[in-house]
């Protein structure tokens, strides 16, 4: 890959109104719950009050006689996928013999109207066996807690460990005896973090229909429409092809809509009664039964010298993703210290099975809560030693060269590059008022490209049509289309770009891992070289010359070198005009498994105020740095970095899923389950960091996840300063904050 | 022969090493290489894992070639959100 670092951008790096922009405050945005087709019933579904519990019986007969009810769907009618995967994930959609969680789907109901169907959901009876139940990870963990499944766990689990346990990893380096021995100084702790929800506005909502034919077309709104196909055409029995799926626009995802919830129960509701269905969550059933985050608990041991370079580093984190295995440890695992050049480093992760709804990714899974507690640790070893903690996580900062934390060298990456612009930013140094204080975080991320696909249409008028698959959640249509317009020399008004169904054009992974940008602009300049190419070539036909001797400038062919005539340049809308006439029309593509993304780093800056009285936290100052690699349109950039920062201050301060004694989920709404509101935030600065990916043909990094990981200690490390005494439990609440006083004596 | 570094808990499966020796020219070689001596890591390879070569991070690309003197380096499959 060679990457242009010295190109003039024209577009690229430019700020125009983004294309969806007046669709979204118009209302014409068509989002998941706006589907609509003629002969439509609605669905709804019923859920467990029972965390846990065996399903004894399910009568449906009564819910079947109620007038305008047309389809009622259970377990039983669902198959038996052949992939583990795929069956982990129909049964959260869909309970068969068992409940596994508080709000688990155990029927559902099509009507006439949304009323019907609500009516008829209580004349479903259900006769249940509870059994016991545990919702949290240390609980979960310890020997005699209730089995939430038998036969999960990973062959590499070692033996005699806990029953809940599925997955085991571990990672690292060096000498820890050794490491630890040169240490002047070891600090220890213990942390806890709580499930969180990615908090995205839109609910989820789809409209199935189903063919007496055997076809079959949902729109929904998704992150990823191909593999909603692909898990839903496994869990109906359907050929990929018969199914097609079409993203609608989306109101927030962070990665809580990688995954399906009604979906398949509305193309099955839908398979049964012969009409259209819609669903449509509401806010309580998204809390309830779609995937949070993983709750965690870990132990955090570092050796430092008195000088501040850490000798050894050692995390141990315990995650649960609910209750069906997952491996978000594994990330966690990886990244808790890949910020550091670690002579000596072990990283271990289990994962455990709680009476939870099947996690589901947000934003850099598993680093914001490892990298927590190490960040919090290295804060408290530079209060101890009376060190400047930016200067000692310069320090010890990775650089090209230093052997990660979980096994590659790293090769030219922007950790220090992003630390020196914290340490000389003016917040840095700004002065703090009473009860005030400042704290700071170092996050990783891996982010990675992935399969993708991109038609790009000349159109007859020279303008540019592009056909991608991967669902805009962060303003993918206007980078796509600047890259587009750059590599083709052409207004970005000249440009569209659509998100095609799943029939339209060829595969393409969901929009996760920081990857659309990267990859799909990756593609698209690929797609646009091809283009360009063919362009090149019907014009050398007309001039009657050799196309080698074609070259393409500024949005038009020219000739090139000394026997290619004299010709004016041909540009592309002369080229678009002619083309029937020259061959017929022009497009081009490309299709791709991208690798290369190249792994991100940010740093943190966070100033709080902590009333006295009260232990409210207020965020006062807010400064995120991040390397970004190339910054195709710098007000997204600055967007993904600052919405990834206020909710991780989320995470840090205020978001918990709380769980009773009862094992059911105890506020399952926005006024309970608190997100930070603008009201609640100052600005939040942005700083990019330019630091070219060699991966990517203009240089481009992705930038969607690395936010979200330093906030929660950058936070609390603030808080700690703040009142005098480690914070270790998030959220950081006031009670928290008043309990962890008292038990210091302040 | 190229050397494969694994992360420490499927050391178990291979013979308690981290570090092993594959008759390998590309990505699926590595992997088929590494389920053919070691079978034990054949079930965690079929889940789905990544491989760094020379510090960039390959989730699938079979036809990647890997050299007798690149750093090759074992790793899960990357997810993310």
């Amino acid at each position: 890959m060679t990457t242009d670092t010295k190109r003039n951008f024209k577009v690229v790096g430019t700020r125009p109104n983004r294309p969806d922009g007046v669709d979204k405050v118009t209302g014409r945005a068509m989002y998941g719950a706006d589907a609509t087709a003629p002969g439509m019933l609605w669905g709804k579904v019923l859920r467990s009050p029972h965390p846990h519990a065996e399903i004894v019986s399910i009568d449906t007969s009564e819910a079947m006689k109620l007038p305008g009810v047309q389809a009622v769907v259970t377990g039983a009618d669902f198959g038996d996928p052949e992939s583990l995967f795929v069956s982990d994930v129909q049964e959260h959609c869909m309970a068969k013999d068992r409940v596994y969680y508080d709000g688990h789907a155990v029927a559902a109901v099509a009507a006439t109207s949304a009323s019907t169907a609500a009516k008829a959901l209580k004349l479903i009876k259900i006769v249940y066996k509870p059994l016991p139940h545990v919702t949290d990870v240390d609980a979960a963990f310890a020997h005699g807690a209730p089995v939430i499944m038998h036969h999960r766990a990973f062959e590499i689990l070692p033996p005699g460990t806990s029953a809940n346990a599925t997955n085991f990893c571990e990672f690292g380096h060096g000498d820890l005896h050794e490491g630890f021995a040169k240490a002047d100084l070891i600090v220890e702790r213990s942390f806890r973090t709580a499930a969180t929800h990615q908090g995205y506005i839109e609910p989820n909502a789809c409209l199935a229909s189903y063919s007496s034919d055997g076809r079959a077309d949902l729109w929904c709104c998704t992150q990823g429409h191909y593999h909603v196909r692909d898990l839903c055409a496994q869990i109906m029995g359907m050929e990929a092809a018969q199914l097609r799926v079409t993203a609608s626009e989306i109101g927030g995802g962070f990665g809580g809509k990688t995954s399906i919830y009604v979906e398949p129960v509305a193309l099955m509701l839908s398979k049964k009664s012969g009409r259209p269905v819609k669903m449509v969550m509401s806010r309580e059933e998204v809390f309830r039964a779609t995937g949070p985050t993983i709750s965690s608990s870990m132990d955090v041991k570092i050796g430092m010298t008195k000088d501040g370079r850490m000798t050894a580093g050692q995390a141990v984190i315990r995650a649960s993703g609910g209750a069906w295995p997952s491996g978000t440890m594994e990330m966690g695992a990886q990244a808790a210290f890949a910020c550091y050049d670690m002579p000596a480093v072990k990283t271990i992760g289990w994962n455990v099975l709680t009476n939870r709804p099947k996690e589901s990714a947000y934003r850099a899974p598993g680093a914001p809560t490892a990298i927590f507690g190490v960040e919090s640790v290295i804060d408290e070893m530079s209060q101890k030693l009376g060190l400047d903690p930016l200067e000692v996580r310069i320090l010890n900062a990775a650089d090209a060269g230093t052997l990660s934390s979980y096994g590659p060298t790293f090769n030219q990456i922007g950790l220090k590059a992003t630390l020196e612009a914290a340490k000389n930013h003016p917040h840095y140094k700004a002065p703090l008022g009473p009860n005030q204080a400042r704290g700071l975080s170092c996050g990783f991320w891996f982010n990675f490209g992935g399969n993708t696909s991109v038609s790009l249409a000349v159109n007859t008028d020279g303008t540019v049509n592009i056909t991608e698959g991967n669902p805009d959640i962060g303003g993918s249509r206007a980078s796509i289309g600047m890259m587009a317009a750059e590599e083709l020399g052409i207004p970005f008004a000249d440009v569209r770009t659509i998100i095609g169904d799943t029939a339209s054009i060829g595969h393409n992974d969901t929009t996760d891992g920081s990857r659309v940008t990267f990859a799909v602009g990756l593609a698209t300049i690929r797609a646009a070289r091809d283009a360009i190419q063919k362009m090149c070539h019907r014009a050398a036909q007309i001039w009657d010359i050799d196309p080698d001797a074609v070259e393409w400038e500024d949005g038009a062919a020219k000739p090139s070198g000394p026997n290619a005539g004299q010709f004016p340049p041909m540009t592309i809308k002369e080229i678009a005009a002619n083309a029937f006439r020259t061959g017929g029309p022009i497009a081009g593509h490309h299709e791709v498994n991208a690798d290369g993304a190249g792994v991100s780093f940010g740093v943190h800056i966070a100033d709080v105020e902590v009333d006295p009285e009260t232990a409210h936290t207020l965020i006062k100052r807010y400064t995120v740095f991040q390397d970004a690699g190339k910054a195709v349109h710098p007000s997204y950039v600055e967007g993904q970095m600052q919405g990834g920062a206020v909710q991780g201050i989320g995470w840090a301060l205020n978001e918990e899923y709380i769980y009773g004694a009862d094992g059911r989920l105890q506020n399952a709404g926005f006024l309970d389950y608190r997100i930070p509101v603008a009201s609640d935030l100052p600005m939040i600065d942005a700083v990019i960091l330019e630091i070219p990916n060699p991966g990517h043909p203009y240089g481009v990094r992705g930038v969607g996840e690395t936010g979200i990981v330093p906030p929660l200690a950058a936070v609390a490390n603030a808080v700690t300063r703040a009142v005098g005494t480690r914070m270790t439990d998030l959220p950081i609440s006031p009670p928290k904050i008043m309990a962890a006083k008292a038990a210091a004596g302040k | 022969m190229v050397r494969v570094r694994i992360w420490g808990s499927l050391a178990r499966l291979a013979e308690g090493q981290t570090e092993v020796e594959i008759e390998a020219r590309n990505f699926k070689e590595v992997l088929d290489g590494l389920g053919a001596k070691y079978p034990g890591l054949k079930a965690h390879i079929a889940r789905g894992v990544s491989l760094s070569i020379d510090g960039v991070i390959y989730r699938e690309a079979w036809f990647t070639p890997v050299r007798p003197e690149s750093e090759v380096v074992l790793m899960p499959y990357m997810t993310g959100g």
